[in-house]
């Protein structure tokens, strides 16, 4: 416990901030009938995920967060819905009535599982550590180490491009 | 008035990432459109991306490494995002629809 009007107080306040980001957007998220209002808390929770980022000590990783899941995929998510969702035609009528307490009951169980394992477990910290895990060693770390992952990733991301125009093509009208 | 710290310990992270498991998890099972459950999907990805970056945080000895792989957890998810938007985008203009039951005739 530390007092509230403190830097670390205040820090505490913020993450707590954060976490209800994190739960408020993700229970928008599944619970909303309307696919545009579940982007939106989709959102939500990216930004609060970026809030974590931060607490992490990697500002970066949170911008990029930011940048490319809440920028770049809702926006995506969010044209998708635009073209493929007939507003106000027909309701997704034929479920079980047993569908969402068993997946409550599901993702409640694995959730409860991987707490359990995360309290149960020992954690070993690592003896020393070799660097501080700043910006100028992640770039090093990936123009050096992971240079094969690097190009890989750019090989797939080319394919995906050519893959979703190959894909959304077909299928169109020629008028 | 005084406030617990809790953002020093890896369990409250660990604990962040199963709760963002767990939505994504209840999600994809109680969609019941394609664009629904792809995006419980993202909040999976972005469950196991939480965790890579609190051990890196805590336990790594190369801090480094779990960026770098959270970076391309990252790209992954866009590259993943865009290809099953156009499936969707596909499945749309043949069945007029994104209830994940009607394709089920491809099963044959």
């Amino acid at each position: 416990m530390t007092p509230l009007f403190s830097v670390e107080g205040l820090a505490g306040v913020v993450f707590f901030g954060f976490i209800l980001l994190i739960i408020g957007g993700a229970l928008v998220a599944t619970h909303a009938a309307n696919l545009i209002r579940a982007v939106t808390g989709l959102a939500v929770a990216f930004i609060g995920v970026a809030g974590i980022y931060y607490f992490l000590n990697s500002p970066f990783l949170a911008l990029m967060q930011i940048l490319i899941y809440a920028g770049a995929i809702c926006v995506a998510l969010v044209f998708a819905v635009m073209l493929a969702e007939p507003m106000a035609v027909k309701k997704f009528q034929h479920r079980h009535p047993l569908a969402g307490p068993g997946a409550f009951a599901a993702a409640g169980l694995l959730a409860w599982g991987l707490a359990a394992l995360a309290y149960k477990t020992t954690w070993p910290a690592a003896p020393t550590r070799v660097n501080a895990g700043e910006l100028e060693e992640v770039g090093r770390a990936m123009m050096t180490t992971f240079v094969v992952s690097f190009e890989l990733i750019s090989l797939v991301l080319l394919v995906a491009i050519i893959g979703s125009l190959v894909l959304a093509r077909t299928g169109r009208s020629r008028k | 008035m005084e406030i617990p710290v809790i953002y020093n310990s890896l369990h409250t992270y660990l604990l962040i990432a199963a709760l963002l498991f767990g939505f994504g998890i209840y999600g994809i099972l109680k969609h019941r459109s394609l664009i629904g459950i792809l995006i419980s999907a993202e909040l999976v990805l972005c469950a196991a991306s939480v965790n890579f970056m609190a051990f890196n945080r805590f336990l790594a000895p190369d801090p480094v490494v779990g960026q770098v792989f959270a970076l391309f957890i990252i790209g992954l998810a866009a590259a993943e995002a865009a290809i099953i938007l156009s499936i969707i985008i596909a499945v749309y203009r043949n069945y007029k629809s994104i209830d994940p039951e009607e394709p089920a005739e491809l099963a044959g």
